[in-house]
């Protein structure tokens, strides 16, 4: 049995931890007209992300959440990278840190968003890393549902 | 929970022996697998019944005309013996073998559900599995039964006037855990019992988590049913036992159906098997009922006693040592306490200690433990919880320790 080589510094970074005592964007906004609510049910982390589009950009972008270091770090990363910026972007950047999570390629991930590429050799945490971002996503869609990170099965 | 007074000490040393998933590295150090509420390891003893069996007797039972088939089926039968003389059933009738403690209490809720009507009671507590709150759940949904729940203190122990008020005219049954999978509490099952039984309401006990650490005697517990599963026991997964008392039994009718529970099937109309039969549809999980049975060989050959004295002994180590850490909370402060600890450390959410204890080879539990509404009672999203059994030593809750100041020095 060979594991890969993993180092708890790898998962948690210094921008990961900063992000996650101190996250940005934190706390709903005094102006917004979205808002979605994601859930994990296998861990119990909650996120709820509110978003004042514009036009085309995402003017605000704000979220509340209670969960993990790993699931706020995210958060806090995620406001940071798409605030202020046009919808297309936003959706680009949802779908290529949720591909480089899901296939392993945290390595692939640019910016201080790299700081989060620790999780994808951590499969029981990414889930935590993504709540944030499928709840944008859902946010930007303005889906009234809740987002689960455990979509494909039924609640238990 | 109150260790024998003569117990003879466990040699853990050559116990560990008996059990080679222990001795590996994870992540580079070695396993501290304090995991075992949620699912315990099995001894060579364990695995070598089972693979004997599928070596040398294996075939269906109950239905052969062959050899294989008598010794299949002896074998079967042998280990009903076994379980019945583990908790001191009066009968193999009383004996069911199901997939585990899940579907024994998914049986009774189906078979003694049927008799509910609607404004009939069923009395629970606040500290329950999700598994002793759903089934009940669906019957209240299906007969419009109404589930009562008697509320926990903040020690995480039972307000027994607050059950014994709910326990009323109304009632038709009390589902009650015997040892709390979450805080560790273990509850006054006898008086609980003979509460109920003296107002004539049968009593289910949830004993997935007493019976690895306690010696268990129905009849002595003087309940109706007790439901327990074989993996946290040192048995194999997919197998668990209802007992029930055989007058109520007699009385139920059938759960799942099929083959087996049949005694003649005719499309005029199809007659029941006996007791314990008529609730084992299909071909049984032979395999598992044997590897269950020789964990209960083993664990008596160890002693019950014995193995609660340990593991009194372990608790009170890791409770004091834990207490050490600035910031720990321990969650479940009950005056009698199995040997787990559920606990919180301010500013570190429990799924992050997890992975950080996983980093340093210590396997826990983080999370919610599938009692949710004990979580929202203490106003907890999830809690971490390391569980101990008669293998694991005080080096490995020292490990714990280590682990756990690692993860507040990181989050400092």
């Amino acid at each position: 049995m060979s594991e890969p080589v993993r180092e708890l510094t790898d998962l948690y970074r210094q921008i990961v931890l900063d992000h996650s005592r101190h996250p940005r964007h934190q706390g709903r906004p005094e102006h917004f007209n979205r808002e979605a609510e994601g859930h994990n049910p296998l861990c119990g982390d909650k996120v709820r992300i509110y978003l004042q589009l514009q036009g085309n950009l995402l003017q605000e972008v704000a979220f509340e959440a209670s969960g993990c270091a790993i699931c706020l770090a995210s958060a806090s990363l995620m406001t940071e990278t798409v605030h202020r910026r046009p919808l297309l972007e936003a959706r680009a950047s949802v779908e290529q840190f949720d591909r480089a999570l899901s296939t392993g390629a945290g390595a692939t991930l640019t910016g201080d968003l790299a700081a989060l590429g620790g999780v994808s050799q951590y499969p029981s945490r990414i889930r935590c890393a993504t709540l944030p971002w499928k709840t944008l996503l859902a946010a930007m869609d303005a889906s009234s549902a809740t987002v689960t990170t455990e979509q494909e099965s039924t609640q238990r | 929970m109150s260790p024998g007074t003569t117990a003879p000490p466990l040699d853990v040393a050559s116990i560990r022996a008996d059990f080679p998933v222990l001795a590996q590295q994870i992540n580079g150090h070695p396993l501290a697998y304090l995991d075992n509420a949620a699912s315990s390891q099995r001894p060579l003893q364990v695995l070598e019944a089972i693979q004997n069996y599928y070596t040398h007797d294996h075939a269906n039972v109950h239905r052969g005309v062959h050899s294989l088939s008598h010794r299949a089926t002896d074998r079967y039968e042998a280990a009903r013996e076994t379980v019945r003389a583990f908790i001191n059933a009066a009968s193999v009738r009383e004996i069911i073998f199901t997939r585990g403690t899940t579907e024994a209490i998914n049986l009774v809720a189906f078979s003694l559900g049927q008799r509910l009507q609607a404004g009939d009671e069923i009395l629970i507590t606040a500290m329950e599995h999700h598994s002793n709150i759903v089934p009940w759940q669906l019957l209240c949904e299906r007969s419009g039964a109404i589930l009562r729940v008697a509320p926990i203190n903040d020690a995480g122990e039972l307000v027994l006037p607050e059950f014994m008020a709910l326990l009323g005219q109304r009632t038709k049954l009390v589902a009650i855990t015997h040892v709390s999978n979450a805080l560790g509490t273990v509850n006054p099952v006898k008086v609980i019992i003979a509460a109920a039984r003296s107002r004539g309401v049968p009593v289910l006990l949830d004993g997935a988590q007493a019976i690895p650490h306690q010696a268990v005697d129905v009849r002595d517990l003087d309940c109706d049913f007790y439901a327990f599963s074989g993996h946290k026991m040192c048995g194999p997964t997919g197998i668990g036992v209802l007992y029930g008392r055989e007058a109520v039994l007699r009385d139920l009718p059938p759960f799942q159906s099929g083959g087996d529970m049949i005694l003649t099937v005719s499309f005029k109309g199809t007659t029941y098997n006996e007791l314990p039969y008529r609730f084992e549809a299909g071909t049984p999980h032979i395999a598992g009922a044997i590897g269950l049975a020789a964990a209960m060989d083993y664990l008596t050959r160890l002693g019950l006693p014995a193995i609660a004295a340990w593991e009194a002994g372990l608790l009170s180590y890791a409770t004091g040592l834990l207490l050490q850490l600035p910031g720990l909370s321990i969650v479940g402060t009950a005056g009698d306490k199995a040997s787990l600890v559920s606990f919180n450390i301010a500013g570190i959410h429990p799924h992050d200690l997890g992975t950080i204890l996983d980093q340093r080879g210590v396997a826990i539990r983080a999370g919610h433990h599938c009692a949710m509404p004990v979580m929202e009672r203490f106003g907890l999203a999830g809690t971490a919880r390391a569980s101990f059994a008669f293998y694991n030593t005080r080096g490995e809750i020292d490990q714990l320790l280590d682990a756990l100041r690692l993860a507040q020095r990181m989050f400092a």
